[in-house]
């Protein structure tokens, strides 16, 4: 016997883009005013916005932005190397930008966990005496720039590059240390963390710039730039300890046990069994925590170092670009945007690849 | 023990370091260069342009030292200091001078183991209104809302201000010069206060400057000037005459551009000035000629004044105060003899 069973198609109102804007968008009379509401906030702001970020724009450097009314981005055209490299002299930037881009690939083929082994820790270390050198100069010919004289995004990366790196084993360092049974050990480095996490940053900024000079001898002085990166490389240590002091209180007593029945002593049970586990449990809050030491190396504003935004303000006094602040900090806003986004994304994939569903 | 050692050696080493130190002249000279303290982010005085060379009264004021030192005027490192950094730098020994607009005060110049040296730009604080306000004097100004920088004289004048006028005032306090035109071009209080070498600039940024207007009355004084250590005097005397030389070639019609017929002189304020007549060098422990190098090298004080803020740049400030005393200001130069 035959069936004729004749496909009916779903009316039209249902399917395709119609259908999936009637299910999510006016399902029903709330929905459909907010939707309403919505729409047209970002049609009454988005567009102006549009209009004058790209259409009444200036772009060209040097341009008399006073005669528009649309955003004037030639403040970053004509001023984008100072605000990128600071005071770093301008005949030699490819020295900087080589040095960047390093760092930027190192990053970017460092994301594939398939590429991590030995080769890759050696060009680390590689990429960053040579990136040293390159900033640094003074020998192979090249011409020697002062530390002082390096800021903007360079100075941004500098803090939080080496301050990130020097802060995570230390702050493994401290958590151990708090866990630890040892007296002395355990009293200080509570009291450590206790301390600087009870004081903000702007506070330790000002001791190190302020305070501690008039400690050292006459005629000593140590570069403010390594007083501020040490001050920030103490405070990231203290929250980084924090968290991973969460991670080791999180593994299972057993797992302490069963390293104790296989024999093992202190630091083979932590290397091998403990830390591997109580580190993956962390990533998500250790990345906040990397984050926001990124962004809060903008306070170095307050002590007169010139990173992104100091160089950025810095261009803002000239009475030429005074009153275009909001496209300069657009400007840095992306920048900072594009590294943290790329360190939340990466962390997110480093977690997929872990599979930490505890 | 032999960490005791060890620390004993280092405390030694550094105590005998301190003892060592010769006077700044001896050690500028062995190092190479001036370390000097400049502000950074003020358009005129001191900051540098988008080709990352330093520019500004106070700048170019450090460069004639620098002249006066090495006959060049390139010899010079420049830390940019905040308000707040700008003394502990120059008393840990980061710095070597510091020329950041600095208001000379009886208390910092005891209290914070420092000298001044002589004033190189007389500011005074005043007040910038928007001419709607209809307000002709600062003494009008009961009840308005005053856009303030903070952390600086400026906030404490302006409060004084009012307060000896018996004028009631709301403080709008905003941590950024850039910052702080907008919100007041945007309406946010009726007047901003600032160093009078300021408003100048920031009514020129203003959408419509005609909008806008400076009351008469400056309600403080502001006299910047460079400062040393406490107690190196050799030093602060070259800081010193090395400014003063700027205004004395001023006052002796001496300009970069003549200033080689100048040698030919026969003026013998102008002989001895310029080091044809040997002594002035001496006297300092300086070149003969370091007059005439920085009159040659930088100009003079009217020279630079006009370079940096003067009425044909952004700022446009009147030379005012700043003329010499010959012509109403008050710039005056003891003689170089």
């Amino acid at each position: 016997m035959e069936t004729n069973i004749e496909i009916v198609k779903p009316p039209i109102t249902n399917v395709g883009v119609i259908g999936w804007i009637r299910e999510n968008l006016f399902s029903s009379p709330l929905n459909t005013v907010l939707t309403i509401i919505i729409a047209s906030i970002l049609w009454f702001s988005v567009i102006p916005f549009l209009q004058w970020a790209l259409i009444d724009s200036y772009w060209l450097p040097d341009s008399n932005c006073k005669e528009t009314n649309g955003a004037c981005w030639s403040i970053i055209t004509s001023n984008y190397k100072v605000i990128l490299f600071g005071f770093y002299p301008q005949n030699i930037l490819w020295r900087p930008i080589t040095a960047i881009i390093m760092l930027v690939s190192l990053l970017i083929i460092s994301r594939n966990r398939n590429w991590w082994n030995a080769y890759l820790g050696y060009s680390w270390l590689a990429g960053l005496i040579i990136m040293g050198v390159l900033l640094k100069g003074g020998i192979l010919g090249l011409e020697a720039v002062d530390i002082e004289k390096w800021g903007g995004i360079i100075l941004t990366l500098l803090l939080s590059v080496f301050g990130l790196t020097a802060a995570y084993p230390l702050g493994i360092l401290l958590a151990l240390g708090r866990q630890s049974e040892m007296p002395v050990i355990k009293t200080f480095c509570v009291f450590y963390i206790e301390l600087i996490r009870g004081v903000p940053l702007i506070s330790l900024l000002f001791m190190s710039s302020v305070v501690f000079p008039l400690f050292l001898p006459e005629g000593m002085s140590i570069n403010a730039i390594l007083r501020a990166q040490v001050a920030i490389i103490m405070f990231t240590a203290a929250y980084i300890a924090e968290v991973v002091r969460g991670g080791l209180q999180g593994m299972n007593k057993g797992q302490f046990e069963a390293a104790d029945s296989l024999g093992l002593n202190y630091t083979q049970t932590m290397r091998l069994i403990i830390l591997p586990q109580a580190l993956k449990i962390v990533i998500p809050p250790s990345v906040s925590i990397l984050i926001s030491a990124f962004k809060d190396t903008s306070l170095v504003v307050i002590i007169g170092l010139y990173d992104l935004l100091k160089t950025t303000q810095s261009t803002l006094s000239d009475p030429k670009w005074m009153g275009f602040s909001a496209e300069a900090y657009i400007f840095i806003a992306l920048i900072y945007f594009i590294c943290c986004f790329f360190m939340s994304n990466y962390s997110r994939k480093l977690e997929k690849e872990l599979d930490t569903g505890l | 023990m032999k960490l005791l050692k060890v620390l004993a050696v280092c405390i030694t080493v550094l105590a005998m370091a301190a003892l060592t130190m010769a006077g700044t002249l001896e050690d500028v000279k062995a190092k190479g260069f001036i370390q000097t303290g400049v502000n950074g982010s003020l358009f005129g005085f001191g900051k540098a342009d988008n080709k990352g060379v330093w520019k500004g009264l106070d700048v170019e004021c450090a460069r004639a030292v620098s002249v006066a030192v090495f006959g060049d005027p390139d010899k010079l490192k420049f830390t940019p200091l905040t308000a707040k950094t700008r003394f502990t730098a120059l008393q840990s020994g980061e710095i070597d001078m510091l020329f950041r607009n600095c208001t000379q005060t009886l208390s910092r110049d005891t209290a914070l183991g420092l000298d001044f040296g002589v004033v190189n730009y007389y500011d005074g604080q005043g007040f910038l209104i928007s001419k709607k306000l209809g307000v002709k004097s600062a003494t009008e100004l009961d009840g308005a809302t005053v856009c303030v920088l903070p952390g600086t004289t400026t906030e404490q004048n302006v409060a004084d201000y009012f307060r000896t006028n018996g004028m009631k005032m709301n403080p709008v306090v905003i941590e950024n010069t850039a910052e702080l035109a907008k919100a007041f071009f945007a309406g946010r209080c009726d007047c901003l206060t600032s160093d009078a070498s300021q408003l100048a600039g920031t009514r020129a940024v203003a959408p419509n400057p005609g909008d806008y207007m400076i009351l008469p009355e400056i309600i403080s004084e502001e006299p910047l000037a460079p400062a040393v250590r406490h107690g190196d005097n050799k030093w602060k005397d070259i800081v010193n005459y090395s400014v003063l030389a700027l205004i004395n070639a001023e006052y002796l019609g001496i300009t970069s551009k003549n200033v080689d017929q100048m040698l030919k002189s026969d003026n013998p304020k102008i002989k001895r000035f310029l080091g044809v007549t040997p002594g002035i060098g001496k006297a300092l422990g300086l070149d003969e000629k370091f007059a005439y190098n920085i009159v040659k090298l930088i100009g003079n004080y009217g020279e630079v004044f006009e370079r940096n803020v003067g009425v044909n740049t952004a700022l446009g400030i009147e030379r005012g105060l700043n003329a010499l005393w010959t012509e109403g200001g008050l710039m005056y130069s003891p003689p170089f003899k």
